[in-house]
């Protein structure tokens, strides 16, 4: 057994962050929910990535690919002196020091070798801070494929800069114009696109969600955000394994990456999400986007529409994992609002010379404030990743600030 | 069972008996809650020779609907319409003399669980439920419930289902098989896709439960042509874009007359 905690159910052990149980589940959340047009699409990716993921050869180009392209791996930093202030031991895994800016880089590398593999010439992707599109699209560039990439138009006002990224990538970016205007309504809409163009194009989920198998499979990708992390960390500190690790969570990917990386110690696992995004903290059993999981719903059950500044936490749910790890107790669900996150931001650059994400301000935020509360003890040792960089987010901190 | 008529539910022994009359079905589509009277459509659509009607639920989040549907859905929801409310529409309606089916996707029936929702459908007269985002694999959740409480739950088919999940399908499906003509999603067509005759096919080499073609069907020469290939059509994004138009219950009985008549050409044309 890796974990101290057991399960209701008579089932045999599930090992905390593995493979996911039969049909893609992960207690009781998972599957893959898809259309029936799409079932077969999902099959073969799931088939595919299997087959990819045991074989050495695969793994060893991507990860020379993480290497060469994206430059992992990230340091581990030391925030010195936000950590003096806050009496606590902060180490920052640099995910905001990848090529691109963000983790998203990570998975969309494998996503984007898988499909090479399987034979497709065009790529199709949701995004809504801009960076799994940019992500996408340089993966395209650099592997000679076609990027189409689904943009919510509230989301492309936000994060204009990134828009231009990617066209700039020679990516179609695509605005979706339908309900929220944001990550929600641009997944659908890359659904809706999926269903004509199985044969031809892969659909690269930016995040742990969506139908069995890219939960799993996107999760495996950014595993390596926390094996890095592990590793590094071990090198670097004494106890080995830190008390607390903690990182944001929109669908959950940096997250998941990350966890997975220390399901097996001791460590308490902490997802920071946005106060009005909170999936795991406050939404209800669900189906959306091809997987059961937690979403934001109103009394009649529909998904009501998530509020952030960070764009790439305003998603109504969370992955099927992260439910699951919630159920458990395995990580605990807390949430940040957009002042406090702005604020983290400001002293993190202040303190460290480190704009972030407003994403990952969120986690730093709660950092922050568990430290002051006592929460994180004094002296304890917390690991965060900083899933991304904040260029992106300027102008909107500009209007703010 | 040797006999799967004796086991069908009232919503497959009404299509079957139709069927077997030699009638082409005609199963049009509406969005419950789209305008402040939308059951008169109902009448209409019972008037102008509808063997089965199915009443959509609107849903925040409708991934398989193209954008005519997508907007009926967001002008049922701004206009307040609920499960409950729609369902409370239905039974109210009185008996139009077809079976009502229902369509929604799968958060709706986990809203209130599988068993609540299903013995709503059944108290306010709905015989079938459809669910596009609940895929045979998935579907053990509700099938079983869903028996229980006399509400038959048609599963789709694909041009992208294999064989052997076919199969499957056709055998889990009640009431009908719904063969979804195109890859793509709900929405107008100028033509029927080569796809559907090719999967029209395929599903009656495994069953000879009724079979009804859906997705882009819109004129009456489509209708005809499913026809050759299917036991009947569905009819939704043609309907809805009139009534989002404007069109009022005598223009979709007009507009379904002549789907109804291509229908009946269809059966008389010498085989
Ligand atoms: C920098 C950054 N961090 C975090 C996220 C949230 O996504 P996830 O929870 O999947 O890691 C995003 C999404 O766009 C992002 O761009």
């Amino acid at each position: 057994m890796r974990s101290v905690l057991s399960r209701q159910e008579p089932a045999p052990p599930e090992e905390t962050m593995g493979e996911p149980r039969a049909r893609g589940r992960f207690g009781e959340y998972g599957g893959r929910y898809a259309p029936e047009s799409l079932v077969e699409a999902c099959r073969e990716v799931e088939e595919a990535f299997r087959q990819a993921w045991a074989d050495p050869g695969f793994r060893n180009t991507l990860a020379d690919l993480l290497a060469v392209h994206a430059g992992r791996p990230t340091p581990l930093t030391p925030a010195r002196r936000l950590s003096q202030a806050l009496g606590v031991r902060l180490y920052l895994k640099r995910e905001d020091l990848t090529h691109t800016g963000s983790h998203k880089i990570n998975n969309v590398l494998g996503q984007a070798l898988l499909a090479t593999r399987m034979g497709r010439r065009r790529l199709i992707a949701e995004t809504g801070a801009g960076q799994h599109g940019v992500a996408t699209a340089t993966a395209a560039a650099l592997l000679g494929l076609r990027a189409t990439v689904f943009m919510g138009e509230r989301d492309m006002e936000r994060q204009a800069l990134n828009v231009f990224r990617m066209r700039m990538l020679g990516a179609e970016v695509v605005p979706v114009t339908a309900g929220s205007r944001t990550l929600k309504d641009a997944t659908s809409e890359a659904m809706r696109h999926w269903v004509g163009v199985t044969g031809e194009a892969h659909y690269c989920v930016g995040s742990v969600v969506g139908p069995d198998p890219y939960p799993w499979m996107v999760r495996e990708f950014q595993r390596v955000i926390g094996d890095e992390a592990r590793a590094q960390f071990a090198a670097e500190v004494r106890t080995g394994v830190p008390d607390h690790v903690v990182a944001c969570v929109g669908g959950g990917s940096n997250a998941a990456g990350t966890f997975a990386g220390f399901a097996d110690t001791a460590a308490r696992l902490f997802g920071v999400e946005a106060e009005g995004g909170a999936g795991a903290g406050r939404g209800r059993l669900g189906v959306l986007h091809g997987c059961r999981s937690l979403f934001l719903q109103d009394d009649d059950g529909q998904i009501t529409e998530a509020h952030s500044i960070a764009a790439g936490l305003d998603y109504p749910g969370v992955g099927p994992e992260h439910a699951h790890l919630r159920d458990l107790g395995r990580a605990r669900y807390v949430t940040v609002g957009d002042e406090e996150a702005i604020g983290a931001a400001v002293r993190l650059a202040r303190t460290e010379g480190i704009v972030p994400a407003l994403e990952s301000a969120h986690a730093l935020a709660w950092v922050i404030r568990a430290a002051g509360s006592g929460e994180l003890a004094a002296g304890s040792t917390v690991l965060m990743t900083l899933s991304g960089r904040g260029d992106k987010d300027v102008s909107t901190l500009k209007e703010l600030l | 069972m040797t006999n799967p008529t004796l086991a069908a539910g009232a919503v497959e022994r009404h299509l079957r008996a139709r069927r077997d009359a030699g009638r082409g079905l005609l199963m049009p589509y509406v969005t419950g809650g789209v305008t402040p009277g939308w059951t008169d459509h109902l009448r209409a659509f019972a008037a102008a020779g509808a063997d089965a009607i199915e009443v959509g639920l609107p849903f925040s989040d409708p991934t398989l609907d193209g954008l005519t549907i997508q907007q009926a859905s967001q002008t049922a929801l701004a206009r307040g319409a609920s499960t409950r409310r729609i369902l409370a529409d239905l039974a109210g309606t009185g008996d139009l003399g077809v079976p009502l089916v229902v369509s929604t996707y799968y958060n709706l029936v986990l809203h209130d669980g599988p068993e609540a929702f299903c013995a709503a459908l059944s108290r306010a007269g709905v015989g079938g439920l459809i669910v596009p985002d609940l895929p045979v694999h998935e579907a053990g959740e509700l099938t079983d419930v869903a028996a229980a409480a006399g509400v038959e739950v048609a599963l789709l088919a694909s041009p992208s289902t294999p064989q052997a999940r076919l199969a499957r399908i056709a055998e889990r499906s009640r009431g009908f098989v719904y063969a979804v003509s195109v890859m793509g999603t709900t929405g107008e067509r100028a033509g029927l896709a080569a796809s559907a005759a090719e999967l029209a096919g395929r599903v009656r080499d495994v069953t000879d439960r009724p079979l009804l073609l859906g997705f882009g069907i819109s004129s009456p020469e489509q209708a005809r042509e499913a026809r050759r290939h299917a036991d009947g059509v569905v009819v939704g994004a043609a309907v809805m874009r009139r009534v989002l138009d404007g069109a009022g219950p005598d223009d979709l009985r007009a507009f379904l007359l002549t789907l109804r008549q291509a229908l009946d050409q269809e059966c008389d044309r010498p085989r």
